[in-house]
């Protein structure tokens, strides 16, 4: 039940062999070796498989691969330029916003697309929250992620 | 992987129908995000796919000449949620549909998906019940329409035919010019639950009478419902905190709530009874009316 697919992913163009029944999530990790796509829930609650799709986050564990058709997915590994992490990423690190790690690529990812929605805009710590809604992290309590999308978003040199 | 036994994709609602025509045992997929957590807990009623996803002409959200708002049913709910036209015209369903899921969710999920699904929590069900909308169904005989309250047959059960599809989403100018609403969720968690009770409330005011009221709750009763009783009662009565405690009294006559494993009936009743107060109340403050 295989289709050709053509996308563009973290920048570079993919022509790729896909089953229908196949998941991005499976596609990304399989065949293109992107491990930071966590399977985490698979029914779409804890966000660990973020990726963006043409810049907007998805699910990838409910995003059948074939519907990537012609579109543009980015995950962690295409963020950081010239081995320098991205403002999302290297946030992350200032603040101590990573325990295990497992939640982590898929937070940076949604945090990566709130950060990008609302350049320039006054957001509340309670919007961070509800912008991060769809990622579940099991370690840090949350508050050194909101303070890492927060300090994101103050900076003026962006 | 997921584990289907037959695919095709349609490209067009002429291409969608002729293959559900072709096989009876056919589901159609949207969004994928119901349908696709169904086919991971291996449910085999779920073998043949359609997968309606791309269809162009199915995505939009237009105001017509009659000034009547028309959603596709693929739009997705960020899309209905975030659009200029809804957050003038109707913005009680964007309120509803900034509470479903997370954000991940509401990028994928199409409002069609929500409504077809048929389930009694569906949160873009009770202000489009209570804004009077109504659905365009189209299939081998041709489109007709149908108020979307009568679309809900039974729990997980809709009035689609097995060669139809849901094309459009309609609320009608007279249905929303003047109205103001309010909707509620009660639910365990602030984001990605399922609402214990759901309420939304549109109310039409003019010098402190209550000209209009339509009041509708969500898991109050097999299927998404409207308090027409309470509504009938309470139409053109002065806006007063007793007529809030004959709402919050009325609407018990009105729903059937059962007992799950998410709340007790009992319960349910209570949050039912609170909330048509509260909503109705926010309702009118949005309307500009103040309580006597």
């Amino acid at each position: 039940m295989n289709r050709m697919i053509t996308c563009t992913v973290n920048g570079k163009k993919k022509e790729l062999s896909v089953d229908v029944r196949q998941s991005l999530l499976e596609v990304l990790r399989e065949q293109l070796g992107l491990l930071s796509v966590k399977q985490g829930c698979a029914v779409g609650e804890c966000g660990a498989c973020t990726v963006l799709l043409d810049d907007v986050p998805i699910d990838a564990c409910l995003y059948l691969a074939v519907w990537a058709d012609g579109r543009s997915i980015r995950s962690v590994e295409g963020e950081s330029r010239n081995d320098k992490l991205s403002r999302v990423q290297q946030a992350f690190v200032d603040e101590g916003a990573v325990q295990c790690g497992i939640c982590t690529p898929g937070f940076v990812m949604a945090a990566t697309s709130f950060v990008e929605k609302h350049k320039h805009q006054k957001v509340s710590r309670y919007d961070i929250r509800r912008g991060l809604a769809g990622n579940l992290c099991r370690c840090t309590g949350y508050e050194t992620i909101v303070t890492a999308v927060q300090k994101n978003l103050d900076d003026d040199d962006q | 992987m997921f584990n289907f036994k037959s695919y095709a994709k349609a490209g067009s609602i002429q291409e969608a129908i002729q293959l559900l025509e072709q096989n009876p045992e056919a589901h159609l997929i949207a969004g994928g995000t119901d349908m696709l957590v169904k086919l991971h807990k291996g449910k085999a009623q779920f073998d043949h796919l359609i997968d309606i996803h791309d269809i162009a002409e199915l995505n939009f959200i237009t105001k017509n000449n009659d000034g009547d708002i028309v959603i596709g049913p693929l739009s997705c709910f960020a899309h209905v949620a975030e659009s200029a036209l809804i957050r003038k015209h109707i913005p009680v369903l964007s309120e509803a549909i900034l509470t479903i899921g997370g954000p991940q969710v509401r990028n994928m999920a199409t409002i069609g998906g929500n409504l077809c699904n048929g389930v009694p929590s569906a949160d873009s069900a009770t202000p489009l019940v209570a804004l009077n909308a109504v659905v365009t169904i189209e299939g081998e005989d041709g489109p007709r329409q149908m108020p979307l309250e009568s679309f809900f047959v039974g729990p997980s059960r809709v009035a689609l035919k097995q060669h139809e599809i849901l094309t459009a989403i309609t609320v009608t100018h007279d249905n929303y010019a003047d109205y103001y609403g309010h909707f509620h969720k009660y639910a365990m968690r602030g984001a990605m639950d399922i609402s214990t009770i759901g309420c939304s409330a549109v109310c039409k005011i003019e010098d402190g009478t209550l000209q209009d009221l339509r009041l509708a709750f969500g898991v109050a009763a097999p299927v998404p419902i409207r308090c027409k009783e309470t509504e009938a009662k309470v139409r053109g009565r002065k806006i007063t905190s007793e007529l809030l405690t004959d709402i919050a009294k009325a609407v018990t006559a009105d729903v059937r709530p059962r007992t799950s494993w998410r709340a007790a009936k009992e319960f349910r009743l209570q949050i039912i009874t609170t909330l048509a107060r509260r909503v109705v109340e926010q309702a009118i403050l949005n309307a500009g009316g103040t309580i006597q």
